[in-house]
Parts: structure tokens; C-alpha cells; sequence
């Protein structure tokens, strides 16, 4: 995250150097937003706080582990979509997982639905494009994930069609 | 207003279970008042400096610009772009959404920020090494092939279903 924060500085005191007025206007558009969210942004972590109690490395494991490949893919996904971890988590958890005989088509359809799909992110989603765009985006991100879990499957040779 | 008043109640409401959790030592409202606390750091690590790109983004970047290379009539190098520009996302996939949104303010078609906000989820540069030494890169590159043309495919076609039926965004977030 120091990229982010050496990039943002780095480029406020150029904008600073070419235009004074601009670069306030910047700040005052970006405090303007940030105060806008920070409400939903908390009541979503007040929710992933909640959840993440339940959803721990150590439940997400028992779930996925020794399951039929097809229903593992599909809790995988459910869990995968209504969970939120950061990657530095979520692929380690995975590796775990893959050690503890989980196949990557299992693997795949949680990745990719944690990466895709936000339950606990949709209502900041809707906040910025509306509800029906963020349910028409995360439905089509859900079936996306459960067909890259097929492919993924199929070209691991875990499944045959 | 009053939504916003009741989401403030909430919030309240689970300062104080969680004070009163940690007095009385009682664990599971302790580990969830942990989980916020990790959480919250992440964003207050990343938000604030995100927004002011966003900031900096919507003052100079003229919308010309942006009608022109991500706008209705940018064709194929449009999506690559967006592809690109969403690799690049740092952060948890939370911030493409102010970003998206900005995009389309500034001129881009819906397709692409669609494209955009996907690419963002699936390909960020520094979580892609991370899954790949994870995970191998086999995974990755099949999560790669797979995913992302069935992005942009999806990404068209709720574009055009949207824009014909003329569905506009509510500005000023």
C-alpha cells in the first residue's frame, strides 16, 4: 500500500506546482466522497465484522474439505460470495485448502466468487450505480465464476464432460 | 436523511455491545470488535488516498479525453484499456466502484466501466503473483482465460441491454 500513498503524493505536489485552485478543488471532491461513504463503508464492516465470526479459515476448511466435487463448488461459491477477506488471506486459506485434498475446480469457484461477487459490498455497489445494475452485475460475476470453476475443473482433469 | 440517521443508530448500537464486550470479557463480541478493527485499518489505510486520486482524476482529466478513448464511439482499444487500467487497481476491489463510477461522470460507456470494475475484481497485478506462487500458475492462467473474455463479453452485453433501455446513473456520489 506505500505505492499508493508514495503515487498520491507524489502526484498532489505536482498538481499543487501547476494549479493551486484545481488541486483544492481536487481535495475538497475527494472529502466531499469520502464523507458521503463513510457511513455505508461502516455499516459494511460492522457486518463483515459479524460474519468473518462465523467464517473463519477454520470453518471455510471443514466445509470444503472431502465434499463431492459439485456441491463443493457450489458451497464454495455461496461462501465465496457472501464472504469478504483481503487476497493476502483468501490464497493462503487456498493453498490450505489444496493441501487438504480440495480440487481446484473447489478452489476456483471460491476465488473467484470472493473476488467477484460482494453480498456485503452491494450496498455500497448500489449506492453508486443503482440497485439494478448492482444485482444484474453480481448475478452475471456469480455465473462467470461457476463457469471458470467448470473450465478450471475440466483442464485440471478433475471433471470429464 | 432518516436512512441515514437509523444507519448511524446501528452503528452506535455495535459501539456499545462491543464496549460492553470487552468490560464483561465476553469473547465472541470481542473477536468480532477485532475483525472490525482489522478491517477498518485496511480502508483508512487505503481510502483516503484513493479518493484523492479520484479527486485529482475528476479535475484534470478532461472528459473529452475520456468520451474519446473509453466513450461509445472507442471501440476495441476501449476495453483493452479498461482491462489495463483495472489490472492496475490497488486496493480491495471496494475502490473500483468510486473509480468506475468517476469514469462514467467523465464519458465512458457503461460496457467499459462494467469491463473495468471486472477487471479490477479478477486481475489486479499484485494479487495475481500472490495466487500464482499460492496456487501455481497453471490456476492462474486458466482463471485468466477463462474469466476475463467472459468479462467483457457480459460486460457488452448488459452495456447494450442498459443502453437501450436507456438506463441513466444517479449523479452526485
Amino acid at each position: 500500500m506505500l505505492i499508493l500513498i508514495i503515487v498520491t503524493g507524489i502526484l498532489l505536489i505536482i498538481s499543487f506546482l501547476f494549479d493551486r485552485q484545481k488541486t483544492f478543488n481536487a481535495l475538497k471532491i475527494a472529502f466531499k466522497k469520502l464523507i458521503k461513504i463513510i457511513i455505508p463503508v461502516t455499516i459494511m464492516l460492522i457486518f463483515v465484522s459479524i460474519i468473518l465470526l462465523f467464517l473463519t479459515k477454520e470453518t471455510i476448511t471443514k466445509y470444503l474439505t472431502g465434499k463431492n466435487i459439485y456441491s463443493g463448488s457450489l458451497i464454495a461459491s455461496l461462501l465465496g460470495s457472501i464472504s469478504l477477506m483481503p487476497g493476502f488471506i483468501a490464497f493462503p486459506l487456498s493453498g490450505i485448502l489444496k493441501q487438504n485434498g480440495v480440487s481446484f475446480m473447489v478452489i476456483s469457484a471460491f476465488t473467484s466468487t470472493l473476488m467477484m461477487v460482494g453480498v456485503i459490498t452491494f450496498p455500497i455497489e448500489k449506492l453508486y450505480f443503482g440497485f439494478k445494475i448492482a444485482l444484474l452485475r453480481n448475478v452475471i460475476s456469480f455465473i462467470i465464476a461457476l463457469i471458470v470453476a467448470l473450465i478450471t475443473g475440466i483442464l485440471f482433469g478433475e471433471i470429464f464432460l | 436523511m432518516k436512512k441515514n440517521i437509523f444507519m448511524i443508530g446501528i452503528i452506535i448500537i455495535y459501539f456499545i455491545l462491543i464496549l460492553l464486550a470487552i468490560i464483561f470479557n465476553y469473547e465472541p463480541g470481542m473477536k468480532i470488535g477485532v475483525n472490525f478493527y482489522k478491517f477498518a485499518l485496511e480502508m483508512i489505510k487505503i481510502f483516503p488516498f484513493a479518493f484523492i486520486l479520484i479527486g485529482l482524476f475528476e479535475v484534470w482529466v478532461k472528459n473529452e479525453t475520456i468520451k474519446k478513448h473509453l466513450g461509445t464511439n472507442s471501440g476495441k482499444s476501449g476495453y483493452f484499456w479498461a482491462v489495463l487500467l483495472g489490472g492496475c487497481t490497488i486496493g480491495p476491489m471496494i475502490i473500483s466502484l468510486p473509480v468506475g463510477y468517476s469514469l462514467y461522470n467523465k464519458g465512458a460507456k457503461l460496457s467499459i466501466v462494467f469491463t473495468y470494475i471486472g477487471a479490477a475484481s479478477i486481475c489486479r497485478i499484485p494479487m495475481t503473483i500472490f495466487e500464482a506462487s499460492c496456487l501455481g500458475v497453471k490456476f492462474t492462467i486458466i482463471r485468466y482465460m477463462g474469466s476475463l473474455p467472459l468479462v467483457i463479453i457480459f460486460s457488452v452485453i448488459l452495456g447494450s441491454y442498459l443502453s437501450k433501455k436507456n438506463y441513466k446513473i444517479n449523479k452526485g456520489n
